[in-house]
This record gives C-alpha cells, structure tokens and sequence, in this order.
C-alpha cells in the first residue's frame, strides 16, 4: 500500500522538501489530508451526537492530534498492527477503519465493530490491523510486543505500532514492554502522543524526565522526539523506525508533541490549563492548517481542491451518522454471546 | 473415559506429565510456545519445564525478564495474533503482578471487539501451601480469577487430568487458567502416552457414596479420599467429586451427586470465605438438590490468615484429613 514517488512526481524536487513530498506520491498526500479532515469530522460529529444524547458513556476525543494518527500510518498496510488507546478514534480512521461502523459501534448498535460491546474505549477494526483500543493506560504495551513476537515468530515482515500517551509512560507496563521488545529485537514502534497532559497532571508534573523519548535510552533504542503536529516530521520519524524493525534491528521510540484541544474526556473542567494555551495551539499549531498550507505551497493541491475533499468528507460523516441511527440495537438475548468462542 | 486416543500408559509423576503434555503440543503444532521465569536452562522453579530447552532451543522455551504484567501481556499479544503461548508464573502468587493483563486484557478482549478475535492463551500458576514458603509464595487464589467471565480456570488434581485438561488447554480458542498445587508435582500416577484430551468443565466422580457427597479441589481430592478411606471403616459411605474445573463449574455432576446422598461437604485450600466453596453451596442452595439435604452444608477451607511460615501453624491453615474426616463426621451423624 506504501506509494512510494516515482522521481519527479513532486512538482518542486530535491532535497530541500521535506519527507513526504520526497516519499509518497501526490495522492497519497492528499489522501493524508483527507484522513485529518476525517478524523477531525469524526470527533467533531461524535461530540454532537453525544451533546444530542445519541450516544452515551463518555468519550475522549483526539482533535488537535491527527497529524501524529495520520503520519505514523501513512506507511503501513493492513497487515501491519496497531494497538491504540483510550483516544483513538484518530488511529482507527488512519489505519483505515470507516467511520459508519465507527459511529454505529458509538450508538451502541449490531452494526459497530464491537457489535456494540466495546463502544469509544474499545473501538477496533481487526480487518485493518487495528488490535484495539483500550481503557487501561498502558494495557496496549505488551500486548503490542507479543503482537511484534507472533511478526517476529512467523517472519512475517510486518511492524507493530504501539500508541500510548504521556500518562502510560509511568505504568509499570510501559518499562517492562520496553525493556522486552528490546532483548529480543522485535519489530515494534512505540509512539507516545504526548499532549502534554495525563488528564489533569502535566507531564513536568508527573514525570522526571523532561522528555519521553528520554527514556529509551534505558531500554537501548533510539528515541526520537518530533513535532506531533507536522505530518511530515512524523512520517520520517515512523520511516526510519519502520526500516530499523522491518532490518531486525529491533525497536524504536517515538515522541510526538502534541495538543489536545477538548477535555480529558466529557467530565473535564478545564481547570489545569488556561484558554490562552489552549488557543495558541488551536491558532498557531493546529496540524491540519499546517499540512494544508505545505501541500498547497507544494502544488499538491489547491483551494478548489481542498473544499472538494472537505465536501465529500462532510457527506461521509453524515452518511455515517445516518447508518448508525438506522442500525439496529443489540437484542438482550445475545448478552452473553462473545464472552467465550462459539465451538461447534 | 475422557482420553479421545488412549495407549498403553505409564507411571509418571504431575510435573512430568504437564511437560510430556507441553512437549507434544509443541511436536504437534509449532504455534505453541512456552515462557517464563527460568523455565529454560534452570527448568522452572519446580523442575517442570526440565529439559525442554534442550529439545525446542530457546525461541521456544523463552526465559522472560522478571516482568510478570509484562510477560503475560506478551503471551495475549501473541495469542491474539496467531500464536499459541503457554505461560508459566513461577509461583502462583506473582500473578497478582499480572492481574490487569488477565483481568482486563485477556478475560475480556474477545468481548470487548464484539468476537472479533479470540486469546488462545493458557497461564500456568504453581499454587498451594505446603513447602514452607509463608505468605506470598504459598496462596490458592484461584478463586480470584474464578469470577472473571471470559478466562476458563482448571485444577487438575492428579498426573492423568494434568496431561490431558493442559492439553485440552492448548486446543481450547478462549484463556485458560491452570492452578497446579506445588505439593502435587511429585505425585505419580498412571499416565497414557501419546496424544488425549480431558475435558474442561466435567468434574470427576473419584469415589461413589450414598452418605455424603465431598467436592474437593486439587490436593484436597486426594485428602478427602484418604478421609474417605477411614469413614468407610467407621461405616460413612462418601461420595467425593473432584471438580476439576472451577469455570465453568459442571453444576450437573454436583446436583445430582447432592440429591443421591442428601449432603454436602467443599474442601479446598483457598481462604474459605468468599472461595469455590461458597459457590457451590450457593449453587446447591439454589438448585432442586436444596429439597434434598438432610443437613446443612458444610465448607472446610483455608483459614481467614495469611500462609504462616512455622510448619505447625502452616498445616493448621488448610484443611488436612484428620480435619475432613471429623467434620465428615460430625455432619453423617448429626453431631454438628
């Protein structure tokens, strides 16, 4: 699935553009563009349908973030894994989930992908090597490197992509997985979305080192800090450590700095940071606004170009929305269904 | 019985006949792998590993890193991507390390992607007082993980069901959780050769009675049998069931064992309040077997204490057999 660009097929050349634009071919990159503007809508119609009552629980919601669930997917296929998190609508769509069966599984319906069991904190697409969510912090860790141990075991060439955030990072999960993907040079990228808070808790209040990717340095791999919010910066980052793990060379941590834009979750008060903060990132940083303006200064699309993918992506979300309403509900018969296989 | 293919059979002692099991499964299906704690080289803290490595090599038989969460998160990981691990704690009581990847992860995964995927792992826990090992390496905790919903909990309590329920084990799509007393593994007893299966959730009729009926787990099968041995003399005729399986609990076999013999004995070595016991009496309690007792039942388990160090007052934690047969009976003739 990977395009690699044929020579020339950036409008500028030369070493001078950044990864991307070197890397993958034009559609590639706005189909990059066009999984921020997914996920962004996602969320965003999440949101409402939560405010409207259609769902219900709680959800944690990742906007601000999609240039780290986008660049770090940008060169996987399906059969390359990923374990997310508690926020990882954005993952899920960047592997390649569709949004309808997302929205279904949020309204609690057959039709989800959890036949709406899991709902937000367990949202998965196995299809496209998507593992799972989890409600845990720091649960996805070592079930990520066992998932690298099965690649490893049946040489099967593919990676495994660990998200967690800056709160996994004190789990004792996080050091143990670590230190075990190490020994035994599995093919494994751990990627910390650092947001800079574990709900309330800054990270330079709940951590000692100043950075997370400070950290491999006790495991022996490398550990590479980049801007979250450049897409480019972070699909270079997760190439390097995708060639190391692919060679056998073993595991690679990645840090993107990042922002989360909503609360924690629905019962954040927003009391640990201030509006100002919050609206230099949404004004000076926001990922899409960067990605958008790059690909136009690049000629890989124009104005015209960018309200299309918007308009058709809007039509997505509300088609999907639509889906999930019309599906039908779980019947309380089947509670029990999927505690254990069904053997014949 | 159980066994599908059954030849000639053998003495072997328990730790053996899981190895022999765990070998077989890996000749047969090169999914299947093992890890843990110094099961390579040492050969696991209780010899049951053995030589293993020697034959599988190393990718096979992986010693892990003293990381007991992130070791069996590991085994899900693999499991849930294809592979067929086999992981051992060293001691039963360092699960408590792993709870959250047994009880979130494992236990609810397939649940939780609404059937998406399965976790095909089986855990091995060496469990049980006995050996002098006081507190934290001496614990029957299976209770703990008998009230998950999504793990299968298995107590095999001789070398034959050792063999055969790890076996059914590796087979089985869901996780499985085997507690395997420590004071058992030197036990022997006949084992077939060769490849057989015995069920998970069927519990054993050791010996029928018409006066009592014990269901026992694990080592405590064989006391209540030796109780059961010196009731005969006195004239008690009991019934003792080895349950074998805690989840999911063959409440068939227990009913109408209880409705046969009209009362009720547990005997197991968990702390009685809150262990397998009471779920059984509640079970029974519930059950038409309930109009049949003649007297009320009775739970004999561990003492609400922590496992003692000084052997006197660890023997006076967990039921023994002069204590099974008294309160047997106390209970036949009514002197309770």
């Amino acid at each position: 699935m990977s395009a690699t660009a044929k020579k020339g097929a950036a409008k500028k050349d030369g070493a001078n553009q950044p990864f991307i634009y070197r890397h993958y071919d034009q559609e590639k990159l706005r189909d990059a563009l066009r999984k921020m503007y997914l996920i962004r809508q996602f969320e965003e119609g999440a949101e409402e349908s939560y405010m409207r009552g259609l769902i219900h629980g709680t959800m944690h919601l990742s906007i601000g973030q999609e240039a780290s669930a986008v660049g770090i997917c940008l060169g996987l296929s399906d059969e390359d894994q990923i374990t997310s998190t508690h926020r990882g609508h954005g993952h899920c769509i960047a592997k390649g989930a569709d949004v309808s069966r997302m929205f279904a599984e949020f309204f609690g319906k057959t039709t989800g992908y959890c036949r709406g069991r899991g709902g937000s904190m367990h949202i998965a697409d196995v299809s496209t090597g998507n593992l799972g969510a989890n409600g845990i912090v720091g649960g996805g860790l070592p079930i990520a490197v066992g998932a690298a141990l099965t690649a490893k075991k049946m040489k099967t060439g593919n990676v495994v992509v660990c998200f967690f955030g800056d709160g996994a990072n004190n789990e004792g999960a996080f050091h143990e997985a670590l230190n075990m993907a190490a020994i035994w040079k599995l093919p494994v990228i751990f990627v910390c979305e650092n947001n800079g808070y574990g709900m309330s808790t800054s990270v330079a209040r709940a951590t000692a080192v100043p950075n997370i990717a400070d950290r491999a340095s006790a495991y022996a791999m490398p550990g590479v800090i980049v801007d979250g919010n450049v897409v480019s910066d972070v699909a270079e980052a997760m190439h390097d450590a995708t060639e190391r793990a692919r060679n056998g060379e073993g595991p690679t941590l990645i840090e993107c700095k990042t922002y989360r834009y909503r609360g924690h979750s629905k019962s954040d008060r927003n009391r640990y940071r201030t509006k100002e903060e919050i609206e230099e990132w949404m004004t000076e940083r926001d990922p899409i606004e960067a990605f958008e303006s790059q690909l136009m200064e690049f000629g890989v699309i124009d104005q015209n170009g960018i309200e299309e993918i918007r308009e058709s992506v809007r039509k997505e979300i509300e088609a999907g929305i639509e889906f999930a309403k019309e599906s039908p509900m779980p019947e309380v018969a089947n509670l029990e269904k999927y505690v254990y296989t069904e053997q014949a | 019985m159980d066994a599908q293919v059954e030849t000639a059979t053998r003495e072997l002692s328990y730790a053996q006949a899981i190895q022999e099991a765990m070998a077989i499964a890996m000749e047969r299906d090169e999914r299947v792998f093992l890890m843990g704690e110094d099961i390579g080289v040492y050969g696991g803290a209780f010899q049951v590993t053995g030589d293993l490595v020697e034959r599988f090599g190393t990718d096979r038989v992986m010693d892990t890193p003293i990381s007991e969460l992130g070791g069996a998160g590991v085994a899900v990981g693999a499991a849930v991507t294809g592979m067929r691990p086999i992981f051992e704690f060293q001691f039963s009581d360092f699960a408590t390390l792993a709870m959250e990847q047994i009880v979130n992860q494992a236990a609810k995964m397939r649940y939780m992607l609404g059937g998406a995927v399965s976790v095909p792992v089986v855990m091995r826990f060496p469990a049980g007082s006995g050996t002098g090992a006081a507190a934290q390496h001496s614990q029957s905790l299976e209770a703990w993980l008998g009230h998950v919903p999504g793990l299968k909990v298995i107590q095999p309590a001789t070398p034959h069901d050792a063999k055969g329920m790890l076996l059914a084990a590796i087979e089985d799509p869901d996780p499985v959780m085997i507690y395997e007393h420590k004071l058992l593994y030197k036990m022997k007893g006949e084992v077939p050769e060769g490849y057989y299966t015995v069920p998970i959730g069927k519990a054993e009729v050791r010996r029928e009675g018409a006066d009592l009926t014990i269901v026992a787990t694990s080592i405590m099968v064989h006391k209540s049998l030796d109780a059961a041995k010196q009731l005969a003399e006195e004239g008690i005729d009991v019934e003792v069931i080895d349950l074998r399986t805690i989840r999911p609990m063959d409440r068939q076999t227990i009913i109408e064992s209880v409705c046969k013999t009209s009362r009720l004995m547990c005997v197991y070595e968990g702390v009685k309040t809150l262990g397998v016991g009471a779920e059984i009496s509640a079970m029974i309690a519930e059950s038409e077997a309930f109009d049949y007792l003649d007297a009320p039942v009775v739970r004999l388990g561990g003492a609400e204490t922590p496992i003692p160090y000084n052997p006197e007052l660890e023997k006076a934690t967990v039921p023994q057999v002069d204590g099974i047969v008294k309160a047997a009976r106390d209970l036949v003739t009514g002197a309770r």
